[in-house]
């Protein structure tokens, strides 16, 4: 919303960026000292990062370790948990995504998201992909049909089902039905995909399709990928954040990372000798 | 108005056109409709207990609680319609506990919970839930007066008038027990789900058998539910009507029921009567005012005893 | 170190026992058919016995009669009258009367207030909204039918201006009260046993929070929703006491709900004190409460069914 408050704070953080604009300004989301609580229990430490523009960034690590809360903290999806809080700033664009949108459901059609377990509704393949539409207020009949579609196509998924739209998305497999929801995810056109290690709950061949439309998807899109598969972060990422109990322990380019990691705890973790 | 879109030059342009999403309403509308919804539940709940209470407060004395109806209801007190509705309740408990208990144990611990047999009893207590209370009335009448009394007098007391064959605090308390079966059984089962398998697993293998497994673990660790279950069985049964109507509840009666196959006053009863049969409604108002309240306070003390026990066990549940 | 000895366990302690416990459990499936055998039984005379069917034939209960000569045929109950009436016509309008009113008045009360409950409400007004919907299941009904009578009938006839002071309307709405925890408890679960990972979903696909409830939550609780409406409405159609008392217990034909009404319930608690014991009337009043067995038992059976599709939905089994 549009309103004259975020318009002036808008306004506030462009100047606020401009102070040391070159470095940052090629990266989409920048993250400022980031704590977060569950009730009394704090789950992140003080955690700056950023995170490129059409580069899919990784985020490895024990579980536990507060990847998966971290992720979460981009598009505002910890709000839904009651009893949390937090403290820092997330920039999106160099606009505070937590200062600057009254509204957090702004926040989430810029950022998608994509779940471990897959989480189709229980309606229809087309309502599925429609839904993030409607709710946003599109109802043009032709462009959702588009819309649909072209989501469908960029998830590597239309042909599957292109003569099954209206049967129940739980008609389909486990590694169709996270397709689906990473079409569902496209549809509303985000700018940023979130992933909480979408492949996990999934067979190799399903999880190697998954990783074929990451790469397809990182023309397009920003992506921020959570996996505890360490060989999955090396092939599907550019950028690595290696966390360890709520604090990032180091970041840097995948190959690097995994080559020639500068803290002890991360070479620790990348040759297996613990978590 | 429009989305916020990026307000910096960053980057390579995007390469898909944005969508022109509308600005949500805050959804004040459904918000509102429902609490509507809400505050108009609490209202009416809020209108029935101040008009009773205030209605019956004057009435409670010490007297009223203790001492028999005089002038036709019109003076005097409540004690055979309170001792009626504590003898039948007490009656209705000792014969639901056992067969509502090892029901639930049954179908817990026995049974698998897919085989026909157990859904068949699922279903017939389900059912058995929604059968309107006045229907069971008339099984009262027809069977427990019917058929089991009247069978009883036909086999032992053949020359005398009806001994066990006509309404009686017996039959109606049973009656009352078919009723709040499904009330126990449900209970129960819910206090069983709560027990971890690690606790049965472990008097498994310290060489428990399985029926002193139910004995020494199940059964004191379900307590609690099956506590609940009883109160709630004894709160519903103290309010209804309609089953014993027929089967047993009296009018007026000058005595106190001393055996099982005597008829009792009941206060439900009483304050339908009084309500729809006095010849003088205005001057029994204050005493039916105030036997509204003390059926209404007993039921409500009942449930937030059942309530504070049941969500006890269900942070334990939570912690385990 | 002294030896244990452990005694052998007894095998036939643990048969008996078992068997002792299982007894139990059939007790409630016998119970079910005892309640459907003697009910039934009692009724059967209409099928069989020529003597009551000259008065209470199935087709005579059900179809206009000529009671009179030179008199039009009509639906009338007058078990009592000089020439016994039996149609069950005037308590089946009456029953379906009072019961739509309750429904009208308990489902949007009922599911409102579970919406609200699970998806709106704060949690401090929560846990004062369920206790208190609590208390209103546990108000016995004679208390409610005594509420109705002697409270919200003088309201009503002094706002609306009605001629009859019991009527459809005013026992409607008492039963209304007695409909809305059934509606209200079995929405509500149904709601807040959708899984976390569906609103997610919605969430984080840019819905915002009365949407995620209203495009996501409520669709997938719709079964649940209309189990609780289903088990309300045979609640409404069981009833006894509320009607009995609050209805004015007239057995009219009309359409309109300001009209006293006479359900099938309250016809059975106000009549069978009275009967020859199995003649004509008591014949008729099992009937009646057969009739009744048969539809809650009907109505518990579509419950169950919605509530297992809930399940089913919950659980991503749909197709």
């Amino acid at each position: 919303m549009y309103n004259e408050m975020s318009d002036l704070s808008v306004r506030v953080a462009k100047t606020d960026i401009s102070s040391d604009a070159a470095e940052k300004l090629q990266y989409k989301i920048i993250v400022e000292q980031l704590d977060f609580f569950y009730g009394d229990i704090q789950a992140l430490f003080d955690i700056s990062m950023n995170i490129e523009q059409n580069r899919v960034t990784a985020l490895i690590g024990p579980s536990g370790c507060g990847k998966s809360t971290f992720i979460r903290t981009l598009n505002r999806m910890n709000e839904t948990i009651p009893g949390t809080r937090m403290e820092g700033k997330v920039l999106l664009d160099g606009c505070d995504i937590y200062q600057d949108f009254d509204d957090p459901s702004q926040i989430r059609t810029r950022v998608g998201m994509v779940f471990q377990k897959s989480n189709p509704f229980p309606k229809s393949v087309f309502e599925n992909v429609a839904y993030g539409l409607r709710v946003n207020g599109i109802k043009d009949r032709n462009l959702i049909a588009e819309v649909v579609e072209e989501s469908l196509k960029r998830a590597a998924l239309w042909d599957e089902v292109k003569d099954k739209l209206d049967n129940s998305a739980f008609t389909f497999s486990g590694g169709q039905q996270q397709r689906l929801c990473i079409a569902r995810a496209l549809a509303i056109r985000p700018e940023v995909i979130l992933m909480d290690e979408p492949a996990s709950a999934l067979d190799p061949i399903s999880t190697a399709k998954i990783e074929d439309l990451i790469g397809e998807l990182r023309q397009h899109y920003t992506i921020v990928i959570v996996t505890h598969n360490m060989q999955q972060a090396a092939r599907v990422s550019d950028h690595t954040a290696f966390f360890y109990e709520g604090k990032l322990i180091e970041d840097g380019p995948t190959k690097e990372i995994f080559t020639r990691p500068k803290k002890k705890k991360t070479e620790d973790y990348i040759t297996g000798r613990f978590g | 108005m429009k989305i916020l879109q990026p307000t910096l030059p960053v980057g390579p342009v995007r390469v898909i056109d944005s969508l022109d999403f509308k600005p949500k309403s805050t959804g004040m509308i459904p918000r509102g409709l429902t609490l509507a919804a809400v505050l108009i539940i609490l209202a009416m709940l809020a209108i029935i207990m101040g008009n009773i209470f205030i209605g019956g407060v004057g009435t409670i004395s010490w007297e009223f609680l203790t001492h028999p109806p005089e002038q036709g209801m019109k003076a005097g007190g409540i004690f055979p319609a309170i001792f009626g509705t504590v003898a039948l309740v007490i009656l209705m408990v000792i014969a639901v506990i056992p067969v509502g208990v090892f029901t639930a144990i049954y179908l817990h611990e026995y049974t698998n919970p897919k085989s026909r047999v157990t859904r068949l009893i699922r279903v017939a207590i389900n059912n058995l839930a929604g059968v309107p209370s006045i229907v069971f009335g008339l099984f009262g009448l027809g069977f427990f007066i019917g058929f089991v009394g009247g069978g009883l007098d036909a086999v032992f007391f053949p020359d005398d008038g009806p001994v066990w064959g006509q309404p009686a605090i017996i039959w109606a308390a049973l009656t009352l027990a078919l009723l709040t079966l499904p009330v126990v059984i449900v209970s129960t089962e819910e206090a069983l789900r709560t027990i971890p398998t690690e606790l049965k697993e472990a008097s498994y293998a310290l060489g428990g058998t399985k029926l002193q497994t139910i004995w020494r673990i199940i059964i004191p660790q379900g307590l609690p539910g099956i506590l609940t279950g009883s109160i709630l069985a004894i709160s519903r049964g103290a309010g209804e009507v309609a089953p014993i109507m027929f089967t047993g509840a009296a009018y007026y009666l000058p005595y106190l029921p001393a055996k099982l196959n005597d008829q009792f006053m009941e206060l439900g009863y009483h304050i339908y009567v009084m309500a729809t049969q006095s010849p003088d409604v205005e001057a029994t108002k204050p005493i039916l005012y105030g036997t509204v309240l003390v059926l209404l306070a007993l039921t409500f003390a009942l449930n937030s005893v059942a309530i504070l026990i049941r969500s006890r066990v269900r942070k334990k549940r939570a912690n385990v | 170190m002294r030896q244990l000895k452990f005694k052998p366990k007894s095998r036939i302690r643990e048969f008996v026992g078992e068997k002792l416990i299982s007894v139990n459990a059939y007790a409630a499936l016998i119970v079910t058919l005892l309640i459907f055998i003697f009910v039934f039984k009692e009724a059967i005379p209409i099928f069989t016995d020529s003597i009551i069917q000259e008065e209470a034939a199935p087709d005579k209960m059900v179809f206009k009669q000529q009671f009179y000569e030179g008199r039009e045929a009509k639906w009338s109950w007058q078990p009592t009258s000089d020439v016994p009436k039996y149609s069950l016509m005037p308590l089946f309008i009456g029953t379906l009367k009072a019961a739509i009113i309750a429904m009208l008045f308990a489902v949007p009360l009922g599911v409102g207030a579970a919406i609200y409950s699970s998806e709106f409400a704060p949690k401090r007004l929560r846990e004062i909204i369920k206790p208190a919907i609590e208390m209103l299941a546990a108000i016995p009904s004679v208390v409610l039918g005594f509420f109705a009578l002697m409270i919200l009938a003088t309201f009503l006839q002094n706002v609306l201006g009605l001629t009859f002071r019991l009527n459809a309307l005013n026992a409607g709405i008492a039963l209304g009260l007695a409909v809305i925890p059934i509606v209200f408890t079995i929405a509500e679960d149904a709601m807040t046993s959708v899984p976390r990972a569906l609103r997610d979903a919605a969430t984080a696909l840019g819905a915002n929070t009365w949407q995620v409830s209203l495009t996501t939550v409520l669709p997938a609780a719709i079964p649940g929703i209309a189990a609780g409406i289903v088990l309300g409405f045979g609640r409404a159609v069981g009833e006894t006491m509320i009607v009995l008392m609050a209805s004015g217990n007239a057995a009219i034909v009309s359409a309109s709900f300001l009209d006293s009404v006479r359900t099938f319930s309250a016809t059975i608690a106000a009549e069978l004190a009275e009967v020859v014991f199995g003649g004509t009337h008591y014949t008729v009043l099992f009937f009646i409460g057969s009739l009744l067995f048969v539809f809650t038992f009907l109505i518990n059976l579509t419950g169950d069914f919605f509530l297992v599709r809930l399940k089913e939905k919950m659980q991503g089994r749909t197709t």
